[in-house]
């Protein structure tokens, strides 16, 4: 069995977004783009399944990244003044990002203050030997690559001001340095650009100033343009300047040009300008928006000839950049594609079609467009559905184009993938999005959205009025991620896909339970409603929470793809705590935290309800806005507040020397230990529903069973009477509860499982009836497996006596988080597998158990136990995978089974004229 | 054997006058006080005097104080010869009555709760003013802690384990994060530790007096808690709640259990719990919560108070119910469907409470008992009165 369990827990790729990006670049030669992020990573892609990471040993944020063009070496530069020099490698299978070595600035001698070091801009030059950096103080240093060698060839701003007219220099220092570009043609010289304004192109050759151009605005950015005739600065006041330059006037006063697109009202910096050329000049630039109106808009403008769009963003542009031609064969840059780095999300613009439409990412995908309140994983999804989710996909992105993606560098090396994998996130907006989870990129399939078929007040018609009407600027909306929802109640609490009857329930905050069929054909139809109380008459209780949402009167029209058939909403509206479906038996079964019930929606009938109620569970009544929770907290936070306030009152050092007192003397953090009583708040909430074909009721019939868990220890299950397949319609399901079982230990059920005479879990619906799966043993004896936060427990069946147990909680001091059967395929032979059954714990980290016999097999670290939200958020997949959230748009991917890895495998080809352990001889350079 | 006969009218202090009362009938008979006999000939003669000779009995008597004893050894048969001033009550009942069916399968003749028998055959008026204690056999108690493992542990550490039984009675205690000097081969070195930070008034810890403020944690039920965080140290203990066994390293070390050769282990352990190692009870407690009005159904109460859980590991067995198809679930009250009380109830009683003095090396030594209570309100009541009754 060992062998089936890979030795350590392979964390493989990262899906999603990163977290907090904070640098872009881009190498047109490899044709790669890095993204540097807060924490210190630096994330390299190409084309898809080509990515690799690389992290810096501090978690400093990486505010630039530079290219050695070709050359798979990168330079960053973090907030802590550190320069980093990457380079790509290739271990293995897959290409890697490895730090060579690191340089910081020495401070300046005889100048305390380290702002003056302090380095803001960087430039490789093109010959990849030199790394020019502008600083704080208004020097330009110069450093020898690959090695970060410090040159003594330092530019100061006393160097430049002897050749600046006297009347501009004012006396006034240059300011930091703001831009440094290298002239396009003539590799020696460069264009330094200062914050106040000044811009000169040096040959460092000869070091000497060519040109100073007297520019009198705060400089933002420059940028050349391709024939090197004249450049481009942007400007704090939102403008932007057009210079040109020519030898014979070494002194130049006055721009060419000098707009300010957005004015004449006070604009916002025009943060980086790019200047292209193609049959018309291309302008792109970020910012300069009206300060009073649009001040606080996330734009970026493209400008040619006449065409003018403003980009609106709903995050902040980090940086932007244009895939374009940089040989020199080519007269015109003519950009194929506008690369945009948002706070949120990657947006490609095609700039060669008509009306630039965005290009769809192949990686990168906002997850978190809309918050992920919940995920579902499907392994080994049949063909069928899969074409049929792919096909409904792309008939909802007609306004994207299908060009090819833009940033193809590299080369993916992974095998083509054997099982087609789904990942459903279910989104606090009440969309189901499906990704794609076969590959290293996790790329989206189809949207499914729950919100058409309630009335809500907000409706989105206003906004697109607005936009019809003309507008200036000419603002476009760009980019999907939008963290607002237009009503809480519609986040999706949980998902159940039937993978071969294409039937979906989506089950949300306000109770609603949303049954969908798969229709390849547009619809017009009435949906058909019930409500089901799960109170069952229980006196004493009022309901506190939201209200139900109310669902639209008359026929919605529903686009090809999962189309809702029936709602079920229960009463009270309280969030569902589990769902369950058994397309085979047309069943589908859903708890809350007041009970359970199970709905035939072939008939359209409910079967069961239930109430789990505890009659002292008082909080489960309030609904999710307690109010003696919120009594106790408002009553403690103004406790805080007198005793803050009555500290300020003090002198400050001596209140400070009070509070360290106060700190060592208050009693430290405790905790009660007490076991769980009947009566505990929320016992009633049901956390897991089970559908089995099992021995209930006696030992020799089997029959359709449902299970339910609670959140009190307590199991019931239920024998099922579900008439023959063509009886459906005649004949109603019925449910006679058979047993019920109190844990002695009241921890939360997490999980129920049949398992079959062979001690294997049953096969899914339609699994058996066509033929897809080993039918399970019905000789010998089931038996169920009850999972609850403390213990595992194998009960035979029908007796429910207990077989084996393990107290996971008694010896290791974990609770259960999230447990799943999987099946771990021996790497040996394809054809032998092993059920085990997979633990996450509040610690983070991950158990196997075998089944039935529920001996610990492996252990592993997963992920931090500070890290809630990740734990509540991993689901593992069938096969020894499994997903949880780094942040709140990437998943971690990770692998328990030795044999069924998702990892990237890619080259990426570089050329080297020499390796970064040679020592080159400084004299190698010529200035 | 002496016939039935009246009782001499002249008293002399050589017999004892007994009146033996069997249902409703009485019989009258004297003894020698100086030579009692043993007790199963005197059990013998109350067969034949009621000419019920296949009928197995309680015996209780009437002591001086007016409280019921039971007589079922030599022992308390002489005691209550001894004591008899003049006449000795004597109060007989048919065992399987007595049992309420749930002892009917012992075959020594265990006396079950004589504090009940004499509560409905004394005691029918309530409000006594000041109500004595009743001392019973301690195999008539349920244990509520004990101090485990004397023999194995260093002296400086306690082995302590508690008994929830499913009561009421909450366990009571509270842990904390601290620091604790331990001595290394690189010298003295804090460590993290985790310590009781507070007992809860009437709470079991409490109650126990084994368990104080500030002793270190170190091991629950058998797994060290060295490299465990505060949360998880509190999950193992309520993972293990139902039958609780903490080492502690107390922080008032003068109490500690002191090893001398073999006889010493009871009296040590006593000397730890701060009282003896008898256990006993305040029979006043029970008369003041059976008095209202409760009767002869009260001994069914106290019975059902025996949860079948206390029995160390295997306790936990998991409660399952057969619903028959009659049955309306959706209709059930939730709490209703799990009727935690009324499962078939055999009590069973720790072994290592039966405090053998002959025995050597005592590993499991003294504990405390108390009547289990019957309801929340009588534990209530109890956890008053122990406070006062049973000094730990």
């Amino acid at each position: 069995m060992k062998h089936a369990f890979s030795p350590h827990l392979i964390q493989t790729v990262e899906h999603g977004f990163p977290s907090q990006p904070s640098a872009l670049a881009y190498d047109p030669k490899l044709q790669v783009m890095a993204i540097g992020t807060k924490s210190g990573a630096i994330k390299v892609y190409g084309a898809p399944g080509v990515e690799f990471t690389g992290l810096h040993k501090d978690t400093a944020t990486v505010t630039q990244i530079h290219f050695l063009q070709g050359q798979g070496w990168m330079v960053s530069l973090l907030d802590d003044n550190t320069m980093h020099l990457w380079e790509t490698g290739q271990k293995e299978r897959c290409s890697d990002l490895r730090e060579v070595r690191s340089f910081s600035l020495p401070g300046r001698s005889g100048i305390e203050s380290t702002s003056v070091t302090r380095v803001t801009v960087l430039l490789v030059k093109s010959s990849s030997d030199l790394l020019t950096l502008g600083t704080e103080g208004g020097g330009v240093h110069f450093l020898e690559l690959p090695s970060l060698r410090l040159v003594d060839k330092s530019l100061f701003h006393d160097e430049i001001m002897q050749s600046v007219p006297e009347d501009y220099r004012c006396g006034k220092s240059l300011g930091p340095v703001e831009a440094l570009q290298e002239h396009p043609l003539h590799a020696h010289k460069i264009l330094i650009g200062y914050s106040r304004g000044l811009v000169v192109l040096w040959d460092f050759k000869s070091r000497h100033v060519d040109n100073l151009f007297l520019g009198k605005q705060q400089l933002e950015s420059l940028v050349w343009v391709r024939s090197g005739s004249s450049f481009v600065s942007s400007h704090s006041d939102g403008g932007y300047m057009v210079w040109s330059v020519s030898s014979s006037t070494p002194c130049i006063q006055e721009p060419v040009t000098s707009t300010i697109p957005y004015g004449p009202f006070p604009c916002k910096a025009v943060t980086k300008i790019l200047w292209r050329t193609t049959q018309a000049a291309l302008v792109l630039f970020s910012g300069g928006m009206p300060r009073a109106s649009y001040g606080d808009r996330h734009c970026l403008t493209i400008l040619q000839d006449s065409v003018h769009v403003t980009l609106d963003f709903t995050s902040r542009v980090i940086d932007f950049f244009t895939v374009h031609h940089v040989d020199r064969d080519h007269e015109l840059d003519d950009p194929s594609a506008l690369v945009v780095l948002l706070e949120e999300e990657l947006v490609v613009i095609d700039l060669q079609a008509a009306g630039w439409p965005t290009i769809p990412a192949p990686y990168l995908a906002p997850l978190h467009s809309s918050a992920i309140t919940c995920s579902y994983h499907i392994s080994n999804v049949p063909t069928r559905l899969w074409e049929r989710v792919v096909s409904a996909g792309l008939q909802q992105c007609s306004a994207q184009t299908c060009t090819n993606w833009p940033i193809c560098g590299g080369k993916n090396l992974a095998p083509a993938v054997k099982q087609r994998e789904l990942l459903l996130t279910g989104h606090e907006d009440g969309t189901v999005r499906f990704w794609d989870a076969s590959g290293v990129a996790l790329q989206p399939l189809y949207k499914l959205s729950t919100a058409s078929i309630f009335q809500i007040d907000c409706e989105h018609n206003d906004s697109f009025t607005q936009a019809a009407e003309e507008e200036w600027p000419p603002f476009r909306k760009v980019g999907c991620f939008d963290p607002y929802s237009d009503d809480p109640r519609l986040g999706v609490q949980k998902i159940c896909l039937c993978k071969y009857s294409g039937k979906l329930v989506v089950a949300g905050t306000a109770g609603q339970v949303i049954l969908m069929y798969l229709s390849d054909e547009k619809s017009d139809h009435m949906i058909d409603l019930a409500t089901v109380d799960l109170l069952q008459d229980r006196e004493g209780f009022t309901w506190k929470g939201h209200d139900r949402l109310p669902p639209k009167s008359g026929s919605v029209l529903f686009a090809p793809g999962f189309q809702p058939v029936v709602l079920v909403q229960c009463m009270p509206p309280a969030a569902v705590t589990s769902v369950t479906l058994h397309a085979e038996w047309n069943l589908v079964a859903f708890g809350t935290s007041h009970g359970f019930g199970l709905f035939d929606y072939h008939r359209r009938s409910p079967v069961l309800a239930r109430c789990t109620l505890h009659p002292n569970d008082s909080l489960a009544m309030e609904g999710p806005l307690s109010r003696v929770k919120s009594l106790k907290k408002s009553l403690r936070q103004s406790f805080r507040r007198i005793r803050k306030s009555r500290v300020s009152g003090k002198k400050r050092g001596e209140a400070n020397a009070q509070l360290a007192e106060q700190d060592s003397e208050v009693t430290p953090v405790q905790r009660r230990i007490e076991p769980r009583s009947a009566d505990d708040s929320l016992s009633g909430v049901v956390r897991c529903l089970c559908f089995a074909d099992t021995f209930l009721r006696d030992g020799t019939h089997h029959g359709p069973t449902m299970w339910a868990g609670t959140n009190s220890g307590c199991v019931y299950a239920y024998a099922l009477d579900v008439p023959l397949q063509e009886k459906f319609s005649e004949q109603s399901v019925e449910a006679l509860l058979g047993k019920e079982i109190q844990l002695m230990h009241r921890a939360p059920v997490v999980s129920i499982a049949v398992l079959d005479g062979r001690g294997n879990p049953l096969p899914e619906p339609y699994e058996v009836s066509r033929d897809l799966a080993k039918a399970p043993d019905m000789q010998s004896s089931h038996s169920v497996l009850i999972a609850s936060e403390e213990q595992f427990k194998v009960f035979m069946l029908p007796k429910v006596s207990a077989k084996t147990k393990f107290k996971l909680t008694a010896h290791e001091g974990c609770r259960v988080r999230k447990v799943a059967l999987v099946s771990f395929s021996s790497v040996a032979s394809e054809d032998y597998s092993e059920n085990g059954l997979v633990c996450l714990t509040n610690l983070g980290d991950i158990h196997v158990f075998s089944v039935p016999a529920l001996r610990p097999q492996v252990r592993y670290d997963c992920i931090r136990k500070e890290d809630i939200s990740g734990i509540a958020s991993c689901v593992f997949t069938k096969t020894g995978q499994g997903f949880y959230l780094i942040s709140p748009s990437e998943f971690e991917r990770f692998s328990l089974s030795a044999r069924v890895i998702t990892e990237p495998q890619c080259q990426v080809y570089v050329e080297r004229p020499y390796e970064s352990s040679e020592v080159r001889c400084s004299a190698f350079f010529c200035f | 054997m002496n016939k039935n006969h009246r009782v001499p009218s002249n008293r002399t202090l050589s017999a004892v006058e007994v009146k033996s009362k069997f249902g409703a009938e009485f019989r009258r008979f004297s003894l020698d006080r100086s030579k009692p006999g043993r007790f199963d000939e005197f059990y013998g003669l109350l067969q034949h005097v009621h000419r019920i000779p296949n009928v197995d009995l309680l015996v209780g008597y009437a002591d001086i104080h007016g409280d019921l004893l039971p007589i079922n050894n030599d022992d308390n048969y002489h005691k209550a010869i001894s004591t008899a001033a003049p006449l000795l009550r004597l109060f007989l009942q048919r065992k399987e009555e007595a049992d309420y069916s749930a002892f009917g399968n012992d075959t020594l003749t265990r006396k079950k709760t004589p504090a009940s028998l004499a509560a409905v055959l004394l005691r029918p008026d309530a409000n006594r003013k000041k109500p004595p204690i009743i001392i019973s056999l301690p195999k008539d108690f349920r244990p509520v802690s004990s101090i485990i493992d004397v023999d194995i542990l260093p002296e400086t550490h306690r082995r302590v384990r508690l008994y929830k039984h499913g009561q009421e009675k909450p366990l009571g205690f509270y842990i904390r994060d601290g620091s604790s000097v331990r001595v290394t081969p690189q010298g003295l070195e804090k460590v993290p530790g985790i310590f009781i930070s507070r007992l809860v008034p009437g709470g079991l810890a409490e109650s126990t007096g084994l368990l104080a403020v500030n002793d270190e944690v170190l091991e629950v039920n058998g797994i060290e808690v060295g490299c465990k965080s505060l949360d998880q140290v509190t999950d193992m203990m309520i993972a293990n709640s139902h039958n609780l066994i903490v080492t502690v390293k107390p922080a008032n070390q003068r109490n500690n259990v002191v090893r001398h050769g073999n006889s010493n282990g009871a009296a040590g352990a006593g000397a730890a719990s701060g009282s003896s190692g008898c256990s006993s009870d305040s029979g006043a407690s029970y008369y003041s919560y059976s008095a209202p009005g409760a009767g002869a159904t009260t001994p069914s109460h106290i019975i059902q108070n025996f949860r079948p859980e206390e029995e160390s590991d295997e306790d936990d067995e998991d409660l399952v119910i057969e619903t028959h198809r009659d049955a309306r679930p959706s209709r059930r009250m939730a709490a209703g469907a799990v009727p935690s009380n009324s499962m078939p109830l055999l009590p069973r009683y720790e072994p290592h409470l039966n405090l053998r003095p002959s025995n050597g090396a005592i590993a499991t030594s003294a504990s405390v008992g108390s009547l289990s209570p019957p309801s929340k309100v009588m534990d209530r009541r109890n956890l008053e009165e122990d406070g006062t009754v049973i000094t730990l």
